[in-house]
């Protein structure tokens, strides 16, 4: 992968380690960034901010209905009650996997993902591939990802296009019975809260 | 714009390439892109919009040959020339004398603390005060109107002229195809609207599956 990636690239990495201190030094020197707010930055998207906050806020509503209830209602407030808010998260909508609907999420204008509760998106999310193709034939898409959704089930695909973040609430699998809710947040995955995972 | 990257529905972008236990940041670069981009916002008074416009305008070619924090990178660029932080070449001469290891010294001593609570509080385009009326009501039927501004917008290509249904009322938020042009926010209702995936797509999508998409009251019609 890692050639892979690099090829993805239209100059080499260094070139862009350059451009991209180059162009650091030139708005610290204005004033108009702080080099170690960048640093914290990096920091917090590296270590706290990332799908396991999501996976918490799952496991909470696979626990408590009550909460459930107030997640599918107003998904802003309800992820704020662990804790959990901000950037690219300041207006969230959970929409829940059921027998009938299997949701999957997407931005096909550019990479919107909820930074909050997933971190920051993969490659693959921000990819033409999966901008292109996962609202055009979303049931090809997802069984690429080793999922075939029954055709009993309506394959509902939120494409993200304003300032509204979205993130799936997966069905509970039957090996979460009688579990903890730490032991239910381990069960569940980064694509599963985009929907291109059964959890 | 019509632009690339309004790709929703395009053919020919082949296999999705997933990479197992990918890193948040595969160099060291990408990060510092990320933070210089959200310091930068801040310092310079711009918000998304702007900056996914500028995206927009990169060449088809440029744009699916880059990676995306190549591509804020340059938006980044631009908008420093547009806004004279820095002009062209005073960019490209500092890249040419920028060397590994010559790094911005640090100015401040935040703590990664201080850090949290300043993302966690966000920046949100919700205008819940500005009293503006919604035109349209959850369970209405809508049709997207067919319009293909030079300018930034927000409706997918692919939404344009067909009919869906208001299924959330969002509330009210700033209209990216005015604020992205130093047009003023407009606030206005924004809705997710639920398309049947055969009323965008034609016969040979699946009849049970639909499409919901956030569209701007600007952007939506009475069907």
């Amino acid at each position: 992968m890692a050639d892979q990636h690099h090829h993805r690239h239209g100059e080499p990495e260094s070139e862009m380690t350059l451009r991209v201190r180059a162009i650091e030094q030139l708005l610290a020197e204005k004033g108009l960034v702080d080099p170690t707010a960048i640093d914290r930055l990096v920091e917090l998207y590296e270590t706290r901010v990332g799908p396991h906050n999501g996976a918490r806020v799952v496991a909470r509503a696979w626990s408590d209905p009550a909460y459930k209830a107030r997640l599918l209602e107003n998904g802003t407030e309800a992820i704020a009650e662990l804790g959990i808010s901000g950037l690219q998260g300041e207006n969230m909508v959970v929409v829940e996997n059921t027998q009938a609907i299997h949701n999957v999420v997407v931005c096909t204008l550019c990479s919107c993902y909820p930074w909050p509760v997933l971190g920051l998106p993969p490659v693959w999310y921000k990819s033409p591939p999966y901008r292109s193709r996962v609202v055009r034939e979303p049931r090809a898409v997802l069984a690429e990802f080793g999922m075939a959704v029954p055709a009993e089930q309506e394959v509902r695909v939120w494409d993200s296009s304003a300032e509204i973040r979205y993130m799936v609430l997966p069905q509970r699998p039957a090996e979460g019975e009688g579990l903890d809710e730490e032991a239910l947040a381990a069960l569940v995955t980064r694509d599963g809260m985009i929907g291109t995972a059964p959890v | 714009m019509d632009g690339i990257h309004d790709m929703g529905g395009m053919h020919g972008f082949g296999a999705i390439a997933r990479e197992a236990a990918e890193p948040v940041f595969h160099a060291d670069w990408e990060g510092r892109a990320l933070g210089l981009l959200l310091q930068a916002a801040e310092g310079m008074g711009f918000v998304d919009d702007h900056l996914r416009s500028r995206i927009e305008r990169t060449p088809p070619d440029a744009y699916l040959r880059l990676s995306y924090y190549q591509l804020w990178i340059r938006a980044l660029e631009t908008l420093m020339i547009e806004r004279g932080v820095a002009g062209a070449e005073e960019i490209a001469e500092r890249v040419a004398a920028t060397r590994e290891g010559g790094r911005a010294p640090g100015g401040s001593d935040l703590s990664l603390d201080d850090m949290a609570a300043m993302v966690a509080a966000g920046a949100s385009t919700k205008r819940p005060d500005a009293g503006v009326p919604p035109r349209f009501s959850v369970g209405e039927r809508v049709r997207v109107r067919n319009d293909h501004p030079f300018h930034h917008t927000r409706a997918p290509r692919y939404t344009r002229g067909r009919v869906g249904e208001i299924v959330i009322d969002h509330g009210i938020f700033v209209f990216p195809d005015t604020n992205s042009e130093q047009q003023g926010e407009a606030p206005q209702h924004c809705y997710a609207v639920r398309f049947a995936a055969r009323e965008l797509w034609g016969p040979s999508a699946p009849p049970q599956d639909s499409l919901c998409v956030d569209l701007w009251d600007s952007y939506l019609e009475p069907a």
